[in-house]
């Protein structure tokens, strides 16, 4: 019997094979759970596509996080494909970030508002109202799980992307606060780089890989997404059931040691 | 799959894909500056000639793919 046994999962952001969220979503699936997954716009299609892969096909909700009537629907859209009226829903994935090219990249100080702005929105709110708008179909015990990028040092090119996942950083645990005394936990994982379509898209950000290779004390391959699928799933389970407004670094130890 | 084969299968998926009418997806086109498929519209184009061809593309590989008569060469050589 899997770790998931019976538990109802969004798993929102799967665009390719590459993605943490597809491994997420194929690891959650071998572990018993029913998935449905999120995406939008044009990006609708390739996510179908992919869907397709997946060990049990899954249904795809579309969800533009900037789309207040998405948010609102979301609920009664994700009920359809749960069991109808009284489901429940039992844990949510949160891979979503965006950054526009001008909020990334060298030159920090000059990048205007709207494109911060437009970061923090995708990137860091969205785990709040992704949240609000699943909270009616939690039940008595539900897990949000988001992703981000140690945000505790700055990195070279990822620009306000950087301040905008040390946001989500905390942004999760206010969620933990709040939501804690519902019996929902809320926590991130802070992936190492992998070669995703979200990585792929920062111009300069190869020099991660380099770095990472050389400091990682477990070592590193950009490629696998199976260790981030794995812990991501962990707190999606019953085996972290007094966690919450915690991050759990799945980056072959990278953060635990200097040069 | 002989050539012409492939290239109307190819066809098909661009138009599916990014709006392609079959007639301008020939050999010569560049995907990007003749057809207009950007980032996305590769990635979902390589996926959907995995499926139909069972040819997988590696990112590494998609790099190198300017037209679609590199697209057809590769799916030749590879299937």
């Amino acid at each position: 019997m899997g770790i998931l046994e019976g538990k109802k999962i969004l798993v929102t952001g799967v665009l390719t094979e590459a993605s943490i969220a597809y491994a997420t979503a194929r690891i959650a699936q071998e572990e018993g759970a029913t998935v449905v997954l999120s995406n939008f716009g044009r990006a609708m299609s390739l996510c179908q596509r992919i869907a397709k892969r997946l060990p049990r096909e899954a249904p795809v909700v579309e969800l533009d996080v900037t789309d207040a009537e998405h948010l609102a629907t979301l609920a009664d859209r994700l009920r359809e494909h749960l069991g109808g009226e009284g489901a429940t829903l039992d844990g949510v994935v949160h891979s979503i970030g965006f950054a526009p090219q001008e909020a990334m990249g060298e030159g920090f100080t000059e990048v205007a508002w709207e494109h911060a702005a437009t970061a923090f929105q995708v990137s860091t709110w969205s785990l709040a109202s992704l949240t609000h708008a699943c909270r009616p179909l939690f039940g008595e015990r539900a897990s949000v799980v988001g992703l981000t990028f140690d945000a505790s040092v700055a990195w070279p090119v990822y620009g306000w992307m950087g301040a905008a996942k040390a946001a989500l950083e905390s942004t999760s645990r206010y969620l933990a606060r709040e939501l804690g005394p519902e019996g929902v936990r809320v926590n991130l994982v802070a992936a190492g780089p992998l070669r995703s379509m979200a990585m792929k898209s920062i111009p300069g950000s190869e020099q991660f890989e380099d770095a990472w290779e050389k400091r990682a004390p477990l070592g590193w391959s950009v490629t696998d997404t199976e260790p981030s699928g794995r812990a991501v799933c962990a707190l999606l389970s019953d085996w972290f059931p007094a966690t919450t407004g915690e991050i759990v670094h799945v980056d072959g130890g990278f953060h635990a040691v200097g040069v | 799959m002989s050539r012409e084969d492939i290239q109307s299968g190819l066809a098909e998926i661009l138009e599916e894909v990014a709006g392609v009418a079959p007639a301008d997806a020939t050999p010569e086109k560049s995907f990007t500056e003749d057809l207009d498929v950007d980032s996305l519209s590769m990635v979902e184009i390589a996926t959907a000639v995995e499926d139909k061809f069972g040819v997988a593309i590696p990112d590494d590989e998609l790099g190198n793919i300017k037209t679609v008569g590199d697209a057809i060469n590769y799916i030749e050589k590879n299937q």
